[in-house]
């Protein structure tokens, strides 16, 4: 239960830290709050011959809570989002979500850079950053190049980012008002990886959805967009009490689309049900926090 | 590349001066460079609870931070918590008083993560303390002890 050796690195600049990642290439990993990374290099998941560790480089540590959007650079803690609190009121899916990662000692530690960066297929942020249709702001030798978070996420704890690159800030629009949003997740004790969860945002207007945004966690490979159950509530009318049949064919294509895996957790099966239990209670608590709130 | 580093960190209030390799984790640098043996470690990847100090602060898995990160820090561990004249901190003494150990374990995590929890929420009801320790597992499964234990300590209900 001990790390393989490593180059240790603490650059106190962020064009320094990518000096060293671009001349380790494939073989250089970020350690940012570690709490992914560490357990991995512990159990010798992971062995990179070069480590660099960014906490030291103070301009990483940004959090801004802007009119428009919110900009949360690679430093900052899932605790430090949740004792901000206007952005609790400006962006309540992204808080409600931070509440569900892990335990108290975990989210003083970990980034939510980071957690975007790893894309374990039960984590909240990938989820959320896609939901809020978030952007990515990539770092690396070449420059900063940005992408949408659909396009970011690429697999199982797989990535758009190329070695020497790294994730140095993401960006959340301001949802608009008439929007309502909830997170929910499944896990066998509170706190460990879920098995299944979903992130959910309506924007209402005079009883019809403009927006929908549906995304399913624990599939397996990352955030699972349910496009087409988003295509079955965009421009619908729905009603706060005759939501039910919306709904119903919604979760229908959520059902159907998810293509989970077996693990020691939980069958295919019972992931492809949760899905659906998922996105029915986010779908349902959004809807009623649209408007009045 | 070198494969030590010097660090200075202060510990209960001590300050240390130490060389360490860079993949020891500051677990084992507070436990076996230290000898601070009270921070206990059960799993080494963050799911038990057991090695949870106080890292500038804040509560932090020791297993999860490597000893260099640690450089310039300032560290509380079980050993720090009893006053100077020996007097057991609030926490301490609700745990004593209300039967909290079995084994006593998984005690030290349970003690930082209890204090750091009535430190940001001084009143909390049975709900938001088991939360709160939802990251720390008792194997005794003694939790219904420990939950009265920092409810007592919320409710100044010890005598320490």
């Amino acid at each position: 239960m001990k790390p393989a050796w490593f180059d240790y690195y603490a650059p106190r600049s962020l064009e320094e830290a990518l000096r060293i990642l671009g001349d380790a290439g494939p073989d250089g990993r970020v350690l940012a709050g570690g709490q992914s990374l560490m357990p991995m290099l512990n159990l010798r998941i992971l062995s990179p011959d070069v480590l660099v560790d960014i906490n030291r480089i103070e301009a990483l540590n940004r959090l801004d809570v802007g009119a428009d959007s919110l900009t949360v650079g690679a430093l900052v803690r899932h605790a430090d989002l949740l004792r901000n609190t206007p952005l609790r009121e400006g962006w309540p899916l992204l808080a409600e979500a931070t509440t569900q990662v892990a335990h108290p000692a975990i989210r003083n530690r970990g980034t939510v850079c980071g957690s975007v960066s790893h894309n374990d297929p039960s984590a909240e942020h990938p989820s959320v950053l896609v939901t809020l249709d978030g952007t990515v702001v990539i770092a690396g030798g070449a420059g900063r190049r940005e992408l949408p978070a659909e396009q970011f996420f690429t697999g199982m704890l797989a990535t758009a980012l190329e070695p020497g690159e790294m994730v140095v800030e993401l960006r959340y629009p301001r949802p608009p008002a008439g929007t309502g949003a909830a997170f929910v997740e499944f896990a066998r004790r509170l706190g460990d990886f879920a098995i299944a969860g979903a992130a959910a945002m309506l924007t209402m207007r005079d009883g019809v959805c403009e927006k929908a945004r549906l995304t399913i966690v624990g599939m397996g490979e990352g955030p699972f967009r349910a496009h087409a159950a988003e295509e079955i509530l965009t421009a619908r009318r729905i009603g706060r009490k005759d939501h039910q049949d919306a709904f119903a064919e919604a979760i229908a294509k959520v059902v159907a689309a998810v293509n989970p895996t077996d693990d020691v957790h939980a069958s295919s099966a019972y992931r492809r049900h949760l899905a659906g239990v998922m996105a029915a209670r986010a779908l349902e608590t959004a809807l009623a926090r649209t408007g009045g709130h | 590349m070198a494969r030590e580093q010097r660090i200075q960190v202060t510990v209960n209030g001590k300050a240390y001066d130490k060389t360490v390799p860079v993949r020891l984790s500051l677990a084992d640098f507070i436990r076996e460079h230290l000898h601070l043996t009270g921070t206990h470690l059960g799993c080494e990847h963050g799911v038990c609870g057991a090695c949870t100090i106080s890292l500038n602060g804040r509560s932090a898995r020791s297993c999860l931070t490597l000893a260099v990160q640690a450089d310039g820090a300032e560290i509380v561990t079980i050993e720090g918590l009893r006053a100077a004249d020996g007097t057991r901190h609030p926490m301490q003494q609700a745990f004593h008083e209300n039967f909290a150990l079995q084994c006593g374990y998984c005690t030290p995590g349970m003690l930082i993560t209890a204090i750091e929890l009535l430190q940001e929420n001084p009143n909390p009801n049975e709900q938001e303390v088991r939360e709160a320790l939802s990251g720390n597992l008792c194997r005794c499964t003694g939790y219904q002890a420990i939950v009265n234990a920092v409810l007592s300590v919320a409710r100044k209900e010890t005598t320490g």
